[in-house]
């Protein structure tokens, strides 16, 4: 599709590990206010508000309802995705397409700090076969680098190559929650959480709030002369039970890059996009998204990244905001990717801008192990 | 009396709130007849998939594959293959077993799929994928998934 959804105005909060000061509401209120400000437009402009959230992380039934106030949403055209904010990008586009708003707010907030987060993620788990044995985000994501790893023969120190890359675009990232570079070294020699994944190929867990506002071609230059526009999306959810997935290999994600690829028309990913911002929830989990997203052939993540080929001035960076792996706002994470994919082809990057950057790829993720994947294409003016 | 000072401030700051419900959930045909079999007569049960011929371990009703009802009950072996492993270092309020120890993906002998466990080893080193591992069961069932208390390698 071509120049039907665009998005016209991003914002973002600083993401940090406790935001104790600033309750949900505060944090929501930051990102929509200057969002309102940055367009010179008020809360009456705004037809509709999608918004992306989760109820566990939050601690009480229809979240939503919390950010209400903040959203501007009390007696107006309101829904919300309990999942990653990137679904409520999608959410918010398809409100666009149905033609009967011009504009739609798509809000996505975290703070988990507020709860306990390996709790929240057993609960992922069915009641039934998984969720006593205890399992979490981290064990799982033990169990899938594990096999990966030892089936194509990938080694830690590749996994930690994804970690120091990270870390480093972390540092032209204002937002960015960890701000600090690590060696690889530091990466190996960090405590081990879950064989063979250690602390540092974990991300930390941040608070903070994304916001986007939404339009159709007919009033996208009203607001900005660098609209950015929604060329292909596809989700694909893979098996839920952790023994029914192909642990080595992202099924779910291949088939959802390969369908927004052709609606996007891109033919060869590392030719055709510029750049992309992806939910890496681990280390290996990012040379994993490599493969499952065509940057390189299967089981090549680990050469891929030897490379260099996804750093800032390789042929097709990856994660130049610093990924999940220095921010990690459960549930905003996807709505993150889509912002900093926004600012790259609006030019708007700062330090981190890839020059010339025209087409991109945002990817967002649910559950563990990319057990719900959206894939999103946006392409510049 | 700095830390104190500090608990002081951020007590001030936050509300304290626990979610706390009781849940009954429905086990169903296929969950209860396989809790059942391993609690009282140490059998693992799987069901077969009447147009792929897959044997699903633990039981569900539909192949996600064929979109078949899946109503044949087919014992498989308590012993099984490790395919993939990890040990876990960190500690949670809802570990069954006090860290560190193994989690497997163990394909049972008759089975089909891959089924999600506890391997009770703490050092990876004496871990391999391809390694033969046997169920050892809960004296005491308590009608949940650890009524196999763990995986033990053979």
């Amino acid at each position: 599709m071509d120049k039907e959804v665009a998005i016209v105005g991003c914002t973002q909060t600083k993401y940090e590990a406790e935001k104790i000061d600033l309750t949900i509401s505060e944090l929501v209120f930051e990102v929509v206010k200057k969002l309102h400000n940055d367009l010179g437009i008020t809360n009456d402009d705004v037809g509709c508000v999608i918004s992306g959230s989760n109820d566990f992380n939050d601690g009480r039934t229809i979240a939503n309802m919390a950010i209400q106030d903040a959203v501007g949403s009390v007696r107006k055209s309101e829904s919300r995705v309990s999942g990653d904010g990137a679904f409520a990008y999608v959410y918010g586009a398809m409100r666009v397409l149905s033609g009967e708003y011009d504009t739609v707010l798509v809000v996505s907030h975290s703070k988990c700090s507020e709860g306990d987060q390996n709790l929240i993620n057993n609960s992922i788990f069915d009641p039934y076969y998984q969720r006593h044995l205890g399992l979490d985000q981290i064990s799982s994501a033990g169990l899938m680098a594990n096999m990966y790893m030892s089936k194509y023969g990938i080694s830690e120190e590749q996994a930690a190559k994804v970690v120091v890359k990270n870390r480093k675009n972390a540092t032209n990232n204002p937002y960015a929650h960890l701000q600090k570079e690590v060696s690889i070294e530091d990466v190996l020699n960090s405590p081990m959480l879950a064989y063979p994944l250690k602390e540092l190929d974990f991300p930390p867990y941040s608070d903070g709030a994304v916001a986007m506002l939404l339009t159709n071609a007919e009033n996208a230059k009203k607001f900005t002369d660098t609209p950015v526009w929604l060329k292909g999306y596809a989700s694909c959810t893979d098996a839920y039970y952790l023994g029914h997935r192909t642990m080595t290999d992202l099924i779910g994600l291949e088939f959802a890059g390969k369908e927004a690829y052709k609606m996007a028309k891109i033919e060869d990913p590392v030719k055709d996009l510029d750049v992309a911002e992806v939910f890496e929830a681990f280390s290996t989990h990012e040379l994993m998204i490599y493969e499952a997203l065509g940057f390189c052939d299967k089981g090549e993540g680990g050469i891929f990244i030897d490379s260099g080929e996804t750093q800032i001035n390789g042929s097709i960076p990856v994660n130049p905001s610093g990924g999940v792996l220095s921010s990690n706002v459960a549930m905003a994470n996807g709505l993150i990717r889509v912002a900093e994919i926004v600012s790259q082809l609006m030019g708007k990057a700062e330090d981190r801008q890839i020059s010339d950057a025209k087409t991109g790829l945002a990817y967002g993720m649910n559950g563990i192990c990319s057990q719900g994947n959206c894939v999103l294409i946006f392409g510049g003016e | 009396m700095e830390g104190e000072k500090m608990n002081e401030e951020l007590e001030k700051k936050v509300f304290r709130g626990r979610i706390k419900v009781p849940y009954k959930h429905t086990a169903g045909a296929y969950v209860e007849k396989f809790i059942t079999e391993i609690g009282k007569n140490n059998k693992i049960m799987g069901v077969k998939c009447p147009k792929c011929n897959k044997v699903f371990v633990p039981p569900k009703m539909i192949c996600f594959k064929c979109f078949e009802k899946m109503e044949e009950w087919v014992e498989v072996s308590k012993q099984g293959t490790v395919k993939g492993f990890t040990v876990i270092s960190h500690s949670t309020p809802v570990l069954p077993l006090k860290p560190p120890f193994a989690y497997g993906i163990i394909t049972l002998d008759g089975a089909d799929t891959d089924f999600v466990h506890i391997i009770n080893e703490s050092d990876p080193k004496n871990l391999r994928v391809g390694m033969r591992v046997e169920a050892v069961f809960k004296e005491k069932p308590r009608k949940r998934i650890l009524d196999i208390e763990y995986f033990k390698p053979i």
